[in-house]
């Protein structure tokens, strides 16, 4: 019986080496170890034998059985394995090809500008406030001491609806209302939007245009607090080493009012073609709230004192993007467009 | 205002200055110079000739052959092809070796067989704007008047090397449309003094009073009125000098008693006028206001028809000058005038501004009188102007100035402390430095005891008037740059975007992050536009125009958005782009009044525009062209997003110019009921075609109720305890029913224990039959506090399906 046994490890074993697929593996699982198997037949004959045999045979039996199934479990092992194999191989793909992307639309390169400078006063306590594009005549001029036949008024030609009807020539009109609806509190606001002037269009000008004021009205409000607030917008929107220089210049709404230049963004100052060898370029026109428009508004100028500025939008998207027509602003070319998908 | 270097050194030392740095100092002053301009371009060895002899070319009709004393031991010979000239003549001669503008080396020339050792130059090819040169010299080579001395440079006989400076003032410096203005300005930036001009006229026994008499009637449009009478001018060229500063200027010379007026005009900023005085019916003048429908014919020819609003200066009974604007025809001064009423006057500013405009003439008078001229330079003025016709016109000035003042200037006297100046500024400034810049503004001023300056503005400086206008004064000439940097003082506050402003934000961000452009237009527009959707244009609304508009393209204010973006579309496909995928967050305007007499309505709208494909065909997939449902589920994004879902509903409906059976009306159920605040769906095949345009799928909303219904709060719900069940149910029915209505139906009858309902699957075939769909739902119920029974749901359901089989007649599938 024992040498039966080793036979039939010899002739399993043998038999398991030409294994050649996980079904034939079974298949000669169920031949040697099954129930009705080989060796179940064997050891069937084990009754036959002597009390002092029977466990020799079975010690026996025991090991020709972890012989085969140690090798069958090999075996399954390597074809596992082998199969893993395989399919990761068919499953591979070329990683090279394109995927699928997200969408990706664009913001109006002037909101993005536009937000951008909100954010920049937003981060320094400011609201942001917004009024009619249609405005009366008292909110664009009068309450601005710019009354009618005012010589400065010729320095924006205006498009108006009646005599007393226009579009807003600049945002200012909404720092009137707003010193109006705070009934002499202090004030912090800038004011964004589209305001409208007659000028032929070219690649400089536009007859639409964007525009972001600002107001500041407190108690001791300084024109140095009007300069060390500039400097913070503009290194916060065109860097660090940016710089400002304040000319003297005339708005009727301001006095001292001032015409603000920026180091050159393109060459840092040393002089280039954009800002014409002079290493500054002209960006905000600001100065200390006049006292007849916080009369206008309801202040007493003897108790408090302000400053506003305000700049043009396209301008700082022109100089921040080096584009060189204001007119792509408002073709809305996609090929255009398409540049400012970028954060 | 442009100014000659040279000449305004004639009022102040410029000495240490070059133009450069004159300009950078006016610059920074607060006097933008836009350009220094050389008016020597280029100019070397030209020189002073006499012409001795001229004889005609012998191979030559048009050439001539002169020759010329240039004030060298040789007498030269040039060949000269200009017309005019002849000998006895002073001409500009370049010799061999000279430069001409453009690198023009002048070089010996045999000209048809003739030598020729030079050339005669013109105007133009001495660099100069030969526009400004009296007429007579704008052909052919330029003749200078007798006297000239022979050999003499011409860079200084024209006072060519000179640079002129373009001053671009704002409206508040006036003052410095003089000379005398900028020499104040600069004295005012240098501390050096200012040196005025000579005006003494001689005595004279005859008065002009016995020739003149001047009346104002018009005392409010012209304060004051003065004159002077001088007797025997004799008209003729001015003075070389001259004629050089009024084209350094930019001024043409015409005559001297002409450019006499002129040369004071620019050298004070007073504008003077001369009538031939024999014109004038009795020496007479009458300032009034012209009579409605009034006609008189000025210097130009024109035959003007006055009204009203319009000042004149009469002779008692007509019309003889347009006040301040250009002088008539009748009173001209000619080349025969002998005696000059000579006119310096004061008129109102918008009075003159009103009728320049409305004649359509601007002049540097018009100019100067509009923007204010300096009540105390009317008499010097006069007596400058007087004293240079008694020199350059040979004329006898008359004793006496006739005049009327009908309102003395008022004597401005501003206070301002120290203490102000300091805390306006955020400057530590001392007593002494702003001592100092008073004096140099020559500004008189009285200090008291507790710092109050009191200080007498000059009349020049009409601008200064308030406190402010002072301090502006120290800050610029204490230098902007020189004001420290400093922050605010006191609580800082929170800064913040309003609800709106932030709901217009994340709008941006979700309509880009689905891949759309966001675009902004013009918000004028052609009139027809506003008719494209009158469904969003408003019924009984009108549009805006405007009263004067650039073209008729861009005449009224828009009235929707969604026209602009059809064209901004149509734009792309003409240049290949034929997936547009845009939109736009802008004002529209409308009112209800035909004649404006408040503001129109400005409503904020979103509106959107799909065209194309919504994503190129690529290996993996195919493109897919945009439909329907992608335009609302954008909208219905956005509404999940502001959390107002819950009041918005869509209705079929047929506006114009949309495809009447793909087109909603957006409905928002405000509190007095529902209301249409927008439409979307396909735009009409026609209207389609009318824009170039494929199949196009267009939405547009008024945010304004969205702004309002806005909730962000997010308020946090439990998570289920208990488990949902699942059923679906798919019904066959007639095409038309909406599903809408059948997912309503569902969610009324199931009531409350119904989570959700999505139509997850739509067919349509011929199994069906025609004008049948089946739909197929997903119901799934749940109730919070428990686990429900089999028995239960399987009731509701079957309660749901009753009812849509009751109410559209559907037919369960099996």
């Amino acid at each position: 019986m024992k040498e039966r046994l080793e036979a039939l490890r010899v002739e399993a074993l043998q038999e398991l080496q030409q294994v050649g697929g996980p079904q034939q593996l079974n298949d000669l699982r169920v031949k040697y170890l099954g129930k009705k198997g080989a060796l179940t037949e064997i050891l069937r004959g084990m009754g036959s034998l002597s009390a002092e045999e029977r466990p020799v045979i079975g010690q026996v039996g025991n090991e020709v059985r972890a012989a085969i199934e140690e090798v069958i479990e090999a075996k399954q092992a390597a074809f596992q394995q082998a199969e893993t194999e395989n399919r990761l191989r068919e499953e591979t793909i070329d990683v090279t090809l394109p995927g699928k992307k997200l969408g990706a639309g664009s913001i109006h390169p002037l909101n993005k500008v536009a937000q951008e400078i909100e954010d920049a006063f937003i981060g320094m306590g400011y609201t942001i406030a917004e009024g009619p594009e249609v405005e009366s005549d008292f909110y664009n001029f009068e309450a601005l001491n710019l009354p009618k036949n005012h010589p400065a008024r010729d320095m924006q030609d205006s498009f108006y609806v009646t005599e007393d009807i226009l579009m807003r020539t600049h945002t200012s009109p909404v720092q009137v209302r707003t010193m109006k609806a705070t009934n002499g509190k202090p004030v912090k606001v800038i004011c964004p939007g589209k305001v409208y002037r007659r000028d032929d269009d070219d690649a400089t000008h536009s007859f639409q245009f964007n525009q972001i004021e600002g107001l500041v009205i407190g108690p001791n409000i300084r024109m140095s607090d009007l300069k060390g607030t500039l400097l913070q917008f503009v290194q916060q929107m065109f860097g660090k080493q940016a710089q400002i220089r304040l000319r003297p210049s005339f708005f009727p709404f301001t006095e001292p009012s001032a015409e603000v230049d920026v180091t050159c963004v393109q060459c840092g100052g040393h002089g280039c073609r954009m800002c014409k060898q002079t290493g500054w370029l002209e960006i905000l026109g600001c100065g200390m709230v006049h006292p007849r428009v916080l009369e206008m508004g309801g202040y007493d100028p003897n108790e408090v004192s302000g400053f506003a500025f305000g700049m043009g939008v396209e301008r700082i998207a022109l100089l921040k993007y080096g584009i060189d027509d204001i007119r792509h602003f408002y073709t809305n070319d996609l090929r255009f467009l398409s540049q400012f998908v970028r954060m | 205002m442009n100014v000659s270097y040279k000449w305004l050194s004639e009022y102040i030392d410029l000495h240490g200055y070059t133009g450069e740095q004159l300009a950078e100092l006016m610059t920074s002053g607060g006097i933008e110079i836009d350009v220094v301009e050389s008016r020597n371009k280029g100019v070397t060895g030209v020189v002073v000739g006499h012409v001795l002899t001229r004889e005609k070319h012998p191979d030559a009709d048009k050439l001539s052959v002169c020759t010329l004393d240039v004030g060298g031991p040789e007498v030269l010979q040039i060949v000269c092809g200009a017309k005019n000239v002849a000998a006895g003549q002073l001409v500009p001669v370049a010799t061999i070796g000279a430069v001409l503008p453009g690198d023009f080396a002048i070089k010996r020339a045999k000209l048809r067989g003739v030598e020729s050792q030079g050339m005669i130059c013109s105007a133009k090819e001495l660099g100069l704007n030969d526009k400004l040169l009296p007429k007579e010299q704008q052909e052919g080579i330029l003749v200078l008047p007798e006297g000239t001395p022979i050999g003499a440079s011409i860079l200084d006989v024209l006072a060519i090397d000179d640079e002129v400076l373009e001053l671009d003032l704002t409206p508040n410096r006036s003052d410095c449309l003089s000379m005398l203005g900028v020499a104040y300005e600069v004295g005012a930036l240098t501390g050096r003094p200012v040196k005025l001009p000579d005006n003494r006229v001689s005595d004279s026994a005859d008065h002009a009073s016995a020739h003149v008499s001047v009346r104002i009637e018009a005392k409010e449009q012209c304060s004051h009125y003065s004159a002077r009478y001088i007797k025997g001018v004799k008209i003729g060229p001015s003075p070389q000098w001259m004629q050089n500063r009024l084209m350094a200027a930019g001024i043409r010379p015409i005559s001297n008693v002409v450019d006499i007026t002129n040369f004071v005009m620019l050298e004070y900023g007073q504008p003077l006028h001369a009538f031939d005085a024999d014109k004038v019916e009795g020496g007479r003048i009458v300032v009034r206001m012209a009579h409605e429908g009034e006609v008189m014919e000025t210097l130009d020819g024109q035959e003007r028809k006055l009204d009203s609003s319009m000042l004149v200066i009469t002779n008692g009974i007509e019309p003889i000058a347009l006040a301040g604007v250009m002088g008539g025809a009748t009173s001209e001064v000619t080349d025969g005038t002998v005696n000059i009423l000579l006119e310096s006057a004061r008129f109102d500013g918008g009075t003159i501004r009103k009728t320049s405009r409305q004649v359509g003439l601007r002049s540097e008078s018009s100019v100067r009188f509009e923007k204010g001229v300096d009540p105390a330079r009317v008499v010097p003025a006069l007596n400058r102007a007087a004293a240079l016709m008694e020199k350059y016109a040979d004329g006898l000035v008359l004793e006496g100035i006739v005049q009327e003042l009908a309102e003395q200037p008022q004597q401005t006297v501003v206070k301002v402390s120290i203490e102000k100046i300091n805390r306006y500024l955020g400057t530590d400034l001392s007593k002494l430095e702003i001592e100092t810049i008073f004096g140099r503004l020559q500004f008189p001023f009285e200090l008291s005891a507790d710092g109050v300056f009191t200080v007498q503005t000059p009349s020049r400086r009409g601008d200064i008037t308030r406190d402010v206008d002072l301090i502006e004064e120290v800050a610029r000439l204490y230098g902007y740059d020189n004001i420290p940097t400093t922050a605010i003082e006191g609580a800082a506050t929170p800064g913040a975007l309003t609800k709106p402003q932030a709901i217009r934000r994340e709008l941006r961000k979700r309509l880009t992050d689905a891949g759309l452009h966001e675009v902004i237009s013009y918000s004028f527009t052609h009139p027809d536009r506003t008719k494209l959707f009158p469904a969003l244009t408003g019924a009984d609304l009108y549009p805006v125009r405007l009263a004067l508009p650039m073209s008729e393209d861009r005449s009224v204010l828009r009235t929707s958005l969604l026209p602009q973006l059809l064209e901004t579309a149509a734009y792309n496909r003409n240049r290949k782009n034929d997936d547009v995928a845009i939109f736009e967050i802008g004002s529209v305007f409308h009112t209800e009044e035909a004649e404006l007499s408040r503001l129109p309505h400005e409503k904020h709208r979103l509106a959107i525009l799909l065209t194309g494909n919504k994503n190129v065909a690529a290996w993996n997939r195919k493109a897919e062209a945009y439909d329907f449902y992608d335009i609302k589920g954008m909208i219905e994004t956005i509404t999940d997003l502001l959390g107002v879902s819950g009041d918005i509903s869509y209705e079929a409906a047929q506006p114009e110019h949309m495809h009447p059976g793909r087109t909603a009306a957006i409905v928002f159920a405000g509190e007095r009921g529902p209301v249409t605040i927008g439409y979307m769906g396909q735009l009409h095949p026609t209207t389609q075609n009318d824009h170039d345009l494929g199949d196009t799928y267009v939405l547009e909303v008024e945010l304004a109720p969205l702004y309002d219904a806005a909730s962000f709060d997010i308020v946090y719900k439990a998570l289920p305890r208990y488990p949902a069940m699942e059923r679906d149910i798919a019904v066959v029915l007639n095409s038309d029913v909406q599903a809408g209505k059948l997912v309503g139906a569902v969610r009324e009858t199931a009531g409350e224990l119904l989570e959700s309902v999505r139509i997850f699957d739509i067919y349509t075939g011929e199994k069906l039959g025609a004008d049948k769909k089946s739909v197929a739902l997903s119901l799934v119920y749940r109730h919070a506090e428990r686990t429900l029974t089999d028995e239960e749901v399987t009731e509701l359901h079957g309660k749901v399906v009753a009812n849509l089989e009751q109410s559209f007649a559907a037919e369960l599938r099996k």
